[in-house]
């Protein structure tokens, strides 16, 4: 607990457990030839799939589809893959479910620990770019299958707009300013926000574009989940203003997909 | 040959109290005091270096005496509760395995190092129902208690602990925070601006985290009332 002690871990928790429980963590990239065995482990775990962000008006809107997959088979209907990662920002996560559930804990404590120690949260920039060498860290895992891939959305109070941050697996980060959409289905629902996505959008009608967008890649897409009206299963979809995050209730959802379904596949006449 | 010192246990212990009783009485005073949804923390301090701080869901940290002492265990204790939330759940954290987490250090610091630290810490945690909070206060030398309804560490602390005594009763948050304001007054023989007061709370009706500061002009609010 020295002055300047660059061992010590700060206010980083994701630095905290890497010095106290290593094993908690993927290994480090040098370290990862010493895993025996190195093999494709993609077709064995279940994975997300679909996520996505827009803007509106007010900030940013999130939403995921529920499905996860094990190679052909269905491993999971209800899966959660959009999380509230603070007060005024929220996070998706396309890839392997395991790992990926594991980085969005562990990022919402370290934004968490960050804000106790230091009395102030962390700018949306500083956040965003703290969340890239997390996902720089589980390279080695990358390399074996375990792709773990996010979208991080938030409202900047400091600019007064939302902001959406895309990611690859090397850790690289990058802004989009209008609507972006990753996993098996991603490049269906873009496809979708593409047309139908528009500047200034209010809430409403940027939520419809989100589940429209989702719908459209449950179409194409076997690993993204559509509207499972019958189980009442529905995408999960928050909201982020400068007011903070609001998820969206399924009713709500379910009233929204009345309207994008067209009536025949609904079951009716 | 020189004779090396001999100083009896006795006499280095009563001389380290001493010295630790005497740095922590020049300080202000911190006080906790438990009212009908939550716990009200409240210090007597204006500067921007806080003596009150969040530590988990329902648990919070108060102190008094020096800051550079303090700070260093308030961290310890945020880093505590956070990895042992992270590695078992959010659930398993409480203020007492925290509690007896400074009171193991601080013990071994007053009787190991030459000079003991000169702080008092309080533990509080939220229970679902008041007869379920947990007060703990923690003295320079590791001393552990257990408090219920209220409780005053730092400079002054007896005479504003006497004051809290004939005025305390379980209230609402408002006149909870006048009869703080209203007991520091009188042992202090002096007004307490709002402005000089770092005040947060505890608050049951908050989902997750419980902790929330309070601003000058909600105090002054509540003052005026």
């Amino acid at each position: 607990m020295g002055d300047f002690d660059f061992d010590d871990p700060g206010s980083s928790f994701h630095r905290l457990l890497a010095s106290q429980h290593p094993d908690m963590l993927s290994p480090r990239l040098d370290q990862a030839n010493a895993i025996p065995n190195i093999k494709d482990l993609s077709k064995q775990l279940p994975h997300g799939t679909t996520v996505l962000a827009l803007q509106h008006r007010d900030g940013v809107i999130i939403a995921g589809d529920r499905r996860a997959t094990e190679g052909y088979s269905i491993s999971e209907r209800r899966i959660k893959k959009v999380h509230k990662t603070d007060a005024t920002s929220a996070i998706a996560i396309a890839g392997a479910a395991g790992p990926c559930l594991d980085l969005i804990r562990l990022f919402q404590v370290e934004l968490e620990h960050y804000e106790k120690l230091e009395g102030e949260e962390l700018s949306l920039d500083g956040k965003a770019n703290k969340l890239a060498q997390m996902v720089k860290a589980n390279l080695p895992m990358a390399m074996q299958g375990l792709v773990v891939i996010p979208i991080f959305v938030g409202y900047d109070l400091a600019q007064k707009k939302g902001r959406i941050f895309k990611y690859d697996i090397a850790g690289g980060q990058y802004e989009e300013t209008e609507y972006y959409a990753i996993g098996s289905g991603g490049k269906d629902a873009r496809g979708t926000m593409k047309k139908i996505f528009a500047p200034g959008l209010t809430k409403d009608k940027a939520i419809r574009v989100a589940l429209e967008a989702l719908y459209d890649a449950a179409e194409a897409d076997v690993g993204t989940g559509g509207p499972d009206l019958i189980r009442g299963i529905y995408p999960n979809v928050k909201v982020i203003t400068e007011k903070g995050v609001e998820d969206i209730a399924d009713e709500k959802i379910a009233t929204a997909y009345q309207t994008i379904i067209p009536p025949q596949k609904q079951g009716g006449s | 040959m020189a004779m090396p010192y001999y100083v009896s246990p006795e006499q280095m212990m009563q001389d380290k109290a001493e010295y630790a009783k005497k740095g922590i009485a020049r300080g202000k005073s911190t006080v906790v005091m438990e009212y009908d949804a939550g716990i009200l923390l409240l210090a007597d301090n204006a500067s921007s270096l806080n003596k009150i701080s969040e530590v988990y869901d329902k648990i919070a940290f108060a102190a008094a005496g020096k800051y550079s002492e303090f700070e260093n265990l308030r961290k310890a204790g945020i880093r505590h509760a956070d990895m042992k939330g992270f590695i078992y759940s959010r659930k398993d954290v409480n203020a007492r395995s925290l509690a007896n987490a400074y009171s193991q250090t601080l013990g071994t610091i007053f009787s190991q190092e030459a000079k003991p630290l000169e702080v008092e810490i309080l533990v509080v945690e939220l229970g679902e129902t008041a007869a379920e909070n947990e007060i703990f206060r923690i003295q320079f030398d590791g001393s552990i208690f257990d408090e219920k309804s209220f409780t005053v560490v730092g400079g002054k602390a007896e005479p504003l602990y006497e004051a809290l005594k004939t005025r305390y009763q379980l209230t609402g948050l408002e006149a909870a925070i006048k009869i703080c304001v209203e007991a520091m007054e009188d042992s202090d023989q002096q007004k307490v601006p709002p402005t000089s007061l770092e005040v947060a709370i505890l608050d049951r009706h908050r989902a997750e985290r419980q902790f929330r500061r309070l601003g000058a002009d909600e105090l002054s609010a509540a003052l005026s009332a």
